[in-house]
């Protein structure tokens, strides 16, 4: 029979280290959890480190924000601490060894109360390293930049192996190739200190966030997850991205309202050899081209299953990405400024078509078009959007090819009149 | 027909290619090179190669791609290759008689040649 346990000699239990302990379960930044609460950070960690009371609303408001609830939060310290216990022996049901004694759990944190604490602790962290690591290597895979890098170090790295083999292996080597190999080697060893340095300023740029993601990044992964309600999403962990979400799903279901599937679909279906113009399944629609397109990329209808889709605002910030296969799109707020999307942008109103081939030779059809859209009446400013519909080129497109990138970073193509600043893939 | 060649080294990387080429003509073996996977096939039909080596990330068509037409074509679907692999061991495409990650020893790529050699 367990036995009751013992009050803690602290008369009220401290709540500021309990809201920060399920804080860092979480894996949540001060900022975040304080703007859920509408409390500034400042006074978070105040009530964090205990230096501040908390009121019954604003207990309700940090529950909520840390999704727990405010009578577990409130709960004395015992009570927390088994229910820690509790988590922690769930974490391990599926682990080898004798099974954790549930019935024995209060009595193991009455009776060794510091060892209860460490080990709930330990779990805690253990969580909240799992967190991030899941959300690093999601990251890591899905991530360009990331991927041609490492790729570049690992190809840099063959390289001065081998090399450093053969010249040490290899005492009798002839003058010529003793030098070429020389050659490789200073070349190599340069690229991969630039590779390295490149990689280190990107890793350091996200070193300290909990959830390593932008807005942008998390409205992108719960894009490919096929948009699910914004308010259950898991991909959408922030506010700025669950607000940014609501607004593109307003904004498809205006264009929705503007252009039905049913009617889209129809006019593919009903278009014949012209299937594959946007601009002719515009004419036949009587709709906007600008429409047709961002409507062509979202609901993929027939011979437009491999669709892809970029909108971008006079910026050139990109509103919303869809890839096509084969058709590499770079980091959030990254592109090429040969992509036919910019040049629309800089000629509102003129459509612009062009047969365009990445630089692991994908040939794509792409259509572009920016219009110009008055918000605040004649007196405001006129805002720009463009958006650009792309799909593998059909083999017997002979236009002319346009060369473009996935961002100058990652680009391998060594002369570009586009460049704004090196790749990492090849020489400076 | 025969070229006399014993490698084809379908690789991206000219500081690589030069390492193995070196490598493999120490050992006596003829290996020639091509450097995408654009018309690699049409290189290994024209080169008629005892083994060909590829890599898996290449320009223009991927090692993988290139691995699959060659399994399916029924003159070179017994041609063993020897895969190249950047990114370690995982979800590597199906159809490699062998393959060597890098960055690999020497010795290893030496051995994996001789044995693929001996064998065909």
């Amino acid at each position: 029979m367990p036995r009751s346990l013992p009050r803690h000699p602290v008369a009220r239990p401290l709540i500021g280290t309990r809201i920060r302990e399920r804080r860092l379960s979480l894996g949540r930044r001060q900022t975040e959890v304080a703007r859920r609460a509408e409390i500034s950070a400042a006074y978070l960690n105040l009530i964090e480190h205990n230096r501040r009371p908390v009121g019954e609303e604003l207990l309700s408001r940090l529950a909520q924000a840390l999704e727990i609830d405010a009578t577990e939060l409130a709960s004395d310290r015992e009570e927390a601490l088994v229910g820690a216990l509790r988590e922690a022996a769930a974490r391990a049901a599926d682990q080898p060894g004798a099974p954790v004694e549930l019935d024995q759990i209060a009595e193991f944190a009455a009776r060794f109360p510091g060892w209860a604490s460490a080990l709930a602790g330990a779990a805690r962290r253990a969580d909240a390293l799992e967190r991030r690591l899941v959300a690093l290597s999601d990251r890591m895979t899905r991530d360009p930049y990331l991927l041609a890098t490492l790729h570049e170090v690992q190809s840099a790295v063959t390289a001065l192996r081998s090399t450093a083999s053969i010249l040490a292996e290899t005492p009798e080597i002839e003058p010529e190739w003793r030098d070429r190999f020389h050659a490789n080697l200073d070349s190599d060893s340069q690229r991969l200190s630039r590779t390295a340095q490149s990689l280190v300023a990107y890793l350091d740029s996200f070193e300290d966030e909990a959830v390593p993601m932008s807005p942008q990044e998390e409205v992108e992964a719960w894009i490919a997850a096929g948009q699910p309600e914004p308010s259950e999403a898991a991909e959408l962990a922030s506010d700025a991205a669950r607000a940014m979400a609501q607004d593109l799903l307003a904004a498809q279901a205006r264009d929705r309202a503007a252009l039905p599937d049913a009617a889209l679909a129809a006019a593919v279906d009903g278009a014949g050899e012209a299937a594959d113009d946007p601009a002719l399944i515009a004419a036949r629609l009587g709709r906007p081209l600008d429409l047709v397109l961002r409507r062509l990329g979202m609901l993929r209808p027939g011979p437009w299953a491999q669709a892809g889709l970029v909108v971008c605002d006079g910026s050139g910030a990109t509103l919303f990405r869809l890839a096509a296969p084969g058709f590499e799109l770079p980091r959030p707020g990254e592109g090429c400024a040969l992509w036919p999307l910019f040049e629309a942008l800089a000629q509102p109103q003129l459509p612009v078509a062009r047969l365009i081939e990445t630089a692991n030779g994908n040939r794509f059809a792409a259509w572009a078009v920016a219009e110009r859209l008055l918000p605040m009446g004649f007196d405001g400013p006129a805002l720009s959007r463009a958006q650009m519909l792309i799909h593998p080129a059909a083999g017997r497109d002979a236009r002319p090819v346009l060369g473009v990138g996935p961002a100058c970073r990652i680009c391998p193509r060594p002369a570009c009149t586009a460049r704004h600043e090196p790749s990492i893939l090849g020489p400076v | 027909m025969t070229t006399g060649v014993d490698v084809l080294l379908i690789e991206d990387e000219p500081s690589i290619a030069e390492a193995v080429r070196f490598i493999l003509s120490r050992e006596g073996w003829q290996c020639e090179q091509w450097p995408e996977g654009s018309d690699a096939l049409q290189r290994i039909r024209a080169l008629a190669p005892r083994l060909v080596i590829l890599d898996v990330m290449l320009p223009g068509r991927s090692g993988a791609e290139v691995l699959a037409d060659l399994r399916a074509d029924p003159d070179l679907q017994a041609l063993p290759v020897l895969l190249l692999s950047a990114r370690g061991m995982a979800n590597l495409p199906q159809g490699a008689d062998r393959t060597l990650a890098k960055p690999f020893a020497n010795a290893d790529l030496r051995a994996m040649v001789r044995e693929l050699l001996d064998a065909g």
